[in-house]
This record gives C-alpha cells, structure tokens and sequence, in this order.
C-alpha cells in the first residue's frame, strides 16, 4: 500500500499533479492512498520550496513541476520495490 | 541532497538539436517577413491609402502582433534554458551565511533567473527564512523574481526597444535591492507568522541533474504555456495600441500624463494595482500612450506598479506576514516604485 501525497496549495498545477497521480496509480493497478496537503506547516516538513511537490511513502521526488504520468509511475514502482 | 537519475528522454539529442535548428531558421524567416507582409495587406490587398489612420493603425496592428509573439516564444524558450541551471534549492543555498547588503544584492540578482511562480511565494518564503536568510534579503528575492519576469522584458524590448527594458530592469533591481534592504532594517522579525519559525524541515530537498534533452523539452513545454496564457492579452492590448496610434491626436496626453503633472505618478501607481496579470496586454497599450507624450517616468511607474504590486500575491503572503508587516511591504514597494517614477520624469 502506497502514500502519496501532493502538496500544494491549491494552485492549477497541484490540482493537475493530483490527477496525474491517480492516472497512474490506476494504470498500475496498485493500491495507494493519495492525499492533499494544503496546510503550508505540514507541508514544509518536506523541504519543500517551490509546489506542487509529490511524496511517495513520505519522501520528496518531485518539486515545483509537473512531472509526465510515465515519469510518477516509475517514482511508484521503486517505492514498491523498496518497501 | 538527493540526486535523482535522469529518466530516458524520448527524443534522441541529436533529433532534438536538429528540431532546435530548424525552428531558429523558421524564426528568423517568419521575423524578416512581418513588416512586408503588414504592409502588402494593409496597402496592397486591401489598398488603403499609406496616410489613413485606418491603414496606419492595421499596418501596426499587423506587425506588432506577429513580432511580439515571436519574440516572447524565442525569448521564453532561451531564458527557460538558462532559468532550469537554477532552482529554488540552489539560490537558496547561494544566498547561505551572506550578510545584508551584499546578499540584498545577491538576492535581487538571483531573483531574475530563478524560475519562480507566486502560487510558490510561500514555500519559498518560509524555505528562506527557515534556513536563516535575513528577512530583508528575503524580500529583496520576493520584489525581484515576479517584477523581472521574461513577458515583461520581452514586450518591453519588442514595443519599447533596448533602452527603455534596460531602465525598467534597472530600476527593477535597484527597488528590490532598496525595499529588501529597508525593511530588513526595520527589523519586523516579529510580525513573522510565528508557525514559520517552527517548521522543522525533515526530508530531504530534491536536486535533479538534467540532461540538455530534458532542458529543451521543459523549455519548449513553457513556451507552449506561458504564451498559451498571454497570447489573447496581448492581442487585444495591440488592438488598443493600435487604435490609439492611428486615432488619437499627438501630445493629446501631454496635460495628464505628461512631466509637468507631478500627481500623476502617484495615480498612476495606484491605477496598476488593481490591474495585476494584466502587464502583456497593458504594455502595448503605454507604448501608444507614450508616443501621444505620456512621459517615460509616469509610463515606467506605471507599468512596474502593474507588474510588481500584486493583490493576489498580497492575499498569498498573509498566511505567513502579520498585516504590519505586509503594509509595509507593500508601502515600501509603492513608495520606491513613485521615487523611481520621478527620478526618470526629472532626469529624462
């Protein structure tokens, strides 16, 4: 089971990253929990300065861009294989 | 830092360097082409007459606009080549241990080429803040990056021409350089929000190293939005441009806007306030008002109020500035911008 989360503050591009996100979980078929992060505390706890940014089971791969659904996907499979 | 792996990119670098050169020939063609091609529709197809306003008024028309969004594609594609050698990460990293003054400087410079959106500002703000940057040279960064952004350097060279953008980056800094430096003076540390002083950042910042396939394909990926979204304001600002070349009489605007009317930097400052996203369609339209002896001071003031002082960006930064700190944020920017406005209606 995978946590994602996205963090932003509601912006387009967070929004579009959310979408991304659960295209490629349901294109992988696996199963994961994708969760906003808006509140901007929480969200610095990622060192995070510019959003949206994208956590995979608590750690930052992305950040400030709008990464390709095929790029989330392979960010998904390591975090699979690492758990 | 951790250091990702670059994913494979599609397009082989060669293909990709040979679309490159393709489309700088493209460029330069279409570049050479507007001014004939404006004057054989306007004169020629639809044979009005050379002096008309109505022809004089499409002949501009149909120039500017194919110009202007060539220009603002080649330019955002170059200053996107040269903004993903920076990150947030990097400039903060740059902007380490520097003492004020120098990292004012620093700051302002670095707030030019680092790739910034204000939906970031907060982030950004508390990233900076957290890792010990003072507060002024903060700022400085935060006045710099959304005031010196490419759409607005790129009208300003296309409708104004190399002295004028020269200016307004000058001035630009020097207002981010000054503001950043006074309020770091006026030591408002305190009306901070205090959550900003106790974020603990944990994880780790994310630094990728790219390859010059991806730094193209990104560039190109921002050509396609940001003219995507200034493409119809600037349509319609040249519209109005235009109208005003061809339409009103020369130095109509000489009594309101010109330099012998010291109140109208001030409104003219207040009067760019509310009209914020709106710097791609209002550049053209100064540019005509300018030519009908609105002054370069007033215009300057003008168009830096529109571009710098932003409301929406105001309401963001609340969540981390208590109000006295955002007012005086905010007067600091509006009263440098007026100096800025006088000091070029005095000296020009």
């Amino acid at each position: 089971m995978l946590t994602i989360k996205i963090l932003g503050s509601g912006c387009e591009n967070c929004k579009r990253l959310a979408w991304l996100a659960e295209r490629a979980v349901e294109h992988l078929g696996v199963e994961a929990q994708v969760v906003k992060v808006t509140d901007y505390a929480e969200m610095m706890q990622y060192n995070i300065m510019s959003t949206p940014g994208l956590v995979v089971n608590e750690k930052l791969v992305s950040a400030g861009k709008l990464p390709s659904e095929a790029q989330i996907a392979t960010w998904l499979t390591d975090a699979l294989q690492a758990a | 830092m951790t250091t990702l792996p670059a994913p494979s990119s599609s397009l082989s670098t060669r293909r990709l360097t040979l679309i490159v050169a393709l489309c700088a020939v493209a460029w330069v063609a279409a570049y050479n082409l507007i001014q004939p091609l404006a004057d054989w529709i306007s004169y020629s197809a639809l044979n009005l007459p050379q002096d008309s306003r109505l022809g004089e008024a499409l002949a501009f028309f149909l120039y500017d606009v194919p110009k202007i969004l060539l220009l603002l594609s080649g330019m955002v594609f170059l200053i996107s080549i040269v903004r993903s050698f920076f990150s947030p990460e990097r400039t903060r990293a740059l902007l380490g241990g520097k003492r004020e003054g120098v990292g004012n400087v620093l700051a302002a410079l670095l707030g030019i080429v680092t790739p910034f959106c204000s939906c970031s500002a907060v982030p950004l703000f508390i990233g900076f803040v957290e890792a010990g940057i003072p507060l002024g040279v903060t700022f400085s960064f935060l006045i710099a990056a959304p005031t010196i952004n490419e759409v607005a350097i790129v009208m300003l060279l296309g409708l104004f021409g190399v002295k004028v953008a020269g200016l307004y980056i000058a001035s630009g800094l020097s207002i981010a350089i000054l503001a950043g430096w006074i309020i770091g003076r006026l030591k408002m540390e305190r009306f901070v929000e205090d959550f900003v002083w106790k974020v603990q950042r944990s994880g780790q910042a994310v630094e990728e190293k790219l390859t010059w396939g991806q730094r193209i394909t990104q560039a190109a990926t921002s050509v396609k939005e940001i003219v995507g979204k200034v493409w119809l304001y600037v349509v319609v600002g040249i519209a109005i441009g235009a109208g005003i070349h061809g339409y009103v009489p020369e130095s109509a605007l000489v009594s309101i806007m010109g330099k012998q009317s010291w109140w109208s930097v001030p409104a003219a400052v207040l009067l760019g306030i509310p009209l914020y996203s709106n710097a791609a369609g209002m550049i053209p339209i100064v540019s005509a008002l300018l030519e009908k002896g609105a002054s370069l001071g007033t215009a300057l003031a003008f168009m830096m109020s529109v571009i710098g002082l932003s409301l929406p960006e105001a309401v963001i930064l609340r969540r981390v500035l208590k109000l006295p700190l955002l007012i005086t944020f905010f007067s600091v920017i509006a009263i440098a911008i007026m100096l800025t406005g006088f000091l070029f209606n005095w000296i020009l």
